[in-house]
């Protein structure tokens, strides 16, 4: 079953015409996700590799072939309006890789998408995938390995570490998803682990967070009261300092808030079980669950 | 992108914000012609710096060092400070020349201090009471927020710490903005009556049209100011610019202060690296934001402290490599550096061929300690091993963190 994503998730890329959108869609196809169509505008009415039909819109996508997920790779000046175009056409899954989108241009979207009933995952993430079923997204697939294990990340690379890890334990991933690294997104940690909390194929999860925003401590907080899995906890950023951006637009502690320590401390609270050292995520759940290497 | 105060008050006024009168003058004659222009008998010279408790900070030369230590602290000093009241001509002149090229020591800069190049010669007024207001993202809400509190002049973090119930919020709806109802919430909240409540509408109403349009992430106005014939007014202003937006403000440019952002950094920049420096000893490499905390974090796990934090991003070719390798080894701190990255799309053949080329071109006097996984790890490996140089090769995070620590402590 796994979250999200599926065997019969049918996946449209907006953008599929420029380099990156391409090259991911090609991969993407490689994996096995089944790519119904690509949208760019002008250039309706060609394929991609040959059998992808191409559309203008992601409406004519939508109706001539039940895409239901739209993996989004447009620059950061028109993502907003891609993202508002596939929610409008009726997709009820996002994945806004794009990295680099104003803040002002998304606070408007989330509304328009609540009521609509779409879900998104991103912007500036890694994406999803359900290993041996479908991936979404610009990480490399062969990594992973089909399982029971969850993992949420803000962070791309990161994501992988974890999920490199479990692998090389023997431990597979029912589902990995990268939530995105900007303060505005759709998924977040609470999200995530509600999710998996729920889904009868997932046994325990890795969840990591980082500097800026309070969202880990959200999630921690719901965790402790209503998680009945396993959750490895860690938090990038303990060694950064107040005030500069780490990389990613939301890893920033501003006003005293976003700090490591506080959210090590939530997580705590919450019975996570934290580990400090990176190096210590997948063997710490192999550990818990009671996993013989 | 942070700018400095008299910058921030000039796009206040952009959107209709009232501001006191202002100049800014980069010399001592220019400052006395500023205050002229300025007009009136009475005016502050600030010092601009992008850090902020100016007014407690010292200068360093002009304060022995224990009044330096304090002011570091943001303790009172003995001494002047970096923002003076002059009630004449040669005063102002006098101000600006002590600021002017030398260094203000806050606590926000640290004892390092920051460079003052300009100075901002402002009309002198009647302060009755001070508050605070700042405009941000409350990213829990995915809405912005516009916070207030009546204790003006302090630092925010510590009222709410101390007296969280002191901060009143209102959100605006992504929509609708903030409503005059909602400023009138505010005003009310601050204890504001008679003509200060419709002056105050206008004024916080004008700071969230300002942050919206001019896209940015943070508006802090503290002190924010009531003055004796009930205006409303911004004595200082913290403006700080979303980076993704400012493709559509070209006109940003020309606020950049080089002398504010570090030289390494600058250079980082210019390659797309994400390069911030910081006060350890090991150098570190990595690809992706949250793999290269998480490498900062295990050298600390491990007892040594990170000289960097830096992402090369996922597009990392062997140029940026290069570049990368040289601003790492561009800071005298570094004893050690530890290349961490986890091959995803981005093969590990590929980035090992570019460290070498990095090492051949920019030679190696430091340890260096390089971790690869992922994608044609092997293939990877196989070139370090073979290339002759001295690189120590890892196999994990953990491995890669002992093996760098253990080196720069010569063990």
């Amino acid at each position: 079953m796994a979250i999200l994503v599926d065997k019969n998730t049918r996946l449209l890329v907006q953008g599929i015409t420029g380099s990156a959108g391409g090259f991911h869609a090609s991969q993407c196809r490689a994996y096995g996700t089944n790519v119904v169509a690509g949208v760019t505008p002008g250039k309706g009415g060609t394929f991609f590799e040959g059998v992808v039909p191409i559309f203008d819109t992601v409406d004519q996508a939508v109706k001539a072939t039940g895409a239901n997920a739209s993996m989004i790779f447009v620059p950061p000046p028109f993502a907003a309006d891609a993202i508002l175009e596939a929610a409008d056409a009726g997709v009820k899954l996002v994945v806004p890789i794009t990295e680099g989108i104003p803040v002002r241009d998304m606070l408007p979207i989330m509304a328009f998408l609540k009521e609509r009933g779409v879900r998104m995952i991103g912007p500036n993430c890694p994406g999803i995938i359900t290993p041996g079923q479908c991936k979404i997204g610009i990480m490399p697939g062969h990594i992973h390995r089909p399982g029971r294990i969850g993992v949420v990340s803000r962070s791309g690379t990161l994501t992988y570490e974890a999920v490199g890890q479990l692998t090389r334990l023997g431990l597979g991933q029912s589902t990995a998803i990268g939530i995105g690294g900007d303060p505005i997104i759709g998924t977040k940690h609470i999200d995530a682990l509600q999710l998996f909390n729920a889904d009868p194929d997932t046994d325990a999860i890795i969840m990591i967070g980082e500097i800026g925003g309070s969202a880990e401590e959200e999630a921690s907080a719901w965790a402790g009261l209503n998680c009945k899995k396993p959750i490895v906890g860690f938090i990038a950023g303990a060694t950064a300092p107040p005030g500069r951006r780490m990389g990613h637009a939301g890893a920033i502690i501003s006003g005293g808030q976003g700090t490591a320590e506080a959210k090590y401390e939530a997580m705590q609270k919450a019975g996570i079980h934290v580990v400090r050292s990176p190096a210590e995520m997948g063997a710490k759940l192999a550990e818990l669950i009671g996993h013989k290497v | 992108m942070k700018i400095h105060e008299y910058q921030g008050k000039e796009v206040l006024r952009k959107h209709g914000v009232p501001t006191l009168n202002g100049v800014a003058a980069k010399t001592p004659d220019a400052a006395v012609e500023a205050a002229k222009a300025v007009g009136g008998s009475v005016w502050v010279v600030k010092s601009q710096v992008h850090a902020g408790g100016r007014g407690k900070g010292r200068f360093l030369g002009e304060v022995d060092e224990a009044a330096i230590a304090l002011a570091a602290k943001g303790e009172d000093a003995p001494g002047k400070g970096g923002v003076r009241v002059v009630k004449d001509l040669e005063s102002v002149r006098a101000a600006a020349q002590a600021m002017l090229g030398n260094t203000l020591v806050t606590k926000q800069t640290g004892l390092s201090g920051a460079k003052v190049n300009t100075v901002y010669i402002e009309q002198g007024c009647q302060i009755v009471k001070e508050y605070y207001l700042a405009v941000l993202l409350d990213r829990g809400a995915g809405k912005t927020v516009v916070m207030v509190s009546q204790e003006g002049g302090t630092e925010i973090e510590e009222v709410a710490e101390h007296r969280p119930e002191a901060i009143v919020k209102e959100w605006a709806d992504p929509l609708t903005g903030l409503g005059s109802w909602q400023a009138r919430n505010l005003a009310f909240a601050l204890g504001l009556s008679g003509k200060a409540v419709g002056n105050f509408v206008k004024v916080a109403q004008g700071l969230f049209r300002a942050f919206n349009a001019a896209d940015c992430s943070m508006l802090e106005i503290n002190p924010l100011i009531l003055t004796a014939d009930e205006q409303i007014l911004p004595l200082d202003a913290k403006v700080t610019f979303d980076d993704n937006a400012l493709f559509r403000h070209p006109e940003y440019a020309a606020y950049e202060d080089p002398a504010e952002v570090d030289p390494q950094e600058q250079e980082a920049a210019k390659y797309e690296l994400s390069y911030v420096k910081l006060d350890g000893n090991i150098g570190c490499l990595v690809n992706g934001a949250g793999l290269a905390m998480a490498t900062m974090d295990i050298i600390k796990f491990y007892g040594e402290e990170p000289a960097n934090f830096l992402d090369v991003g996922g597009g990392a070719n062997k140029e940026k490599v290069t570049a990368a390798f040289k601003i790492i080894t561009a800071d005298p701190a570094v004893k050690g550096i530890l290349v961490n990255i986890f091959g995803g799309i981005m093969k590990c053949d590929v980035i090992a061929e570019g460290v070498l080329a990095a090492v051949r071109d920019t030679g190696l006097n430091v340890p260096l300690v390089v971790r690869l996984e992922g994608t044609n790890v092997d293939l990877g490996k196989k070139i370090i091993a073979e290339s002759g140089l001295r690189v120590i090769a890892a196999d994990s995070m953990s491995d890669a963190a002992q093996k760098i620590v253990s080196a720069v402590r010569g063990v």
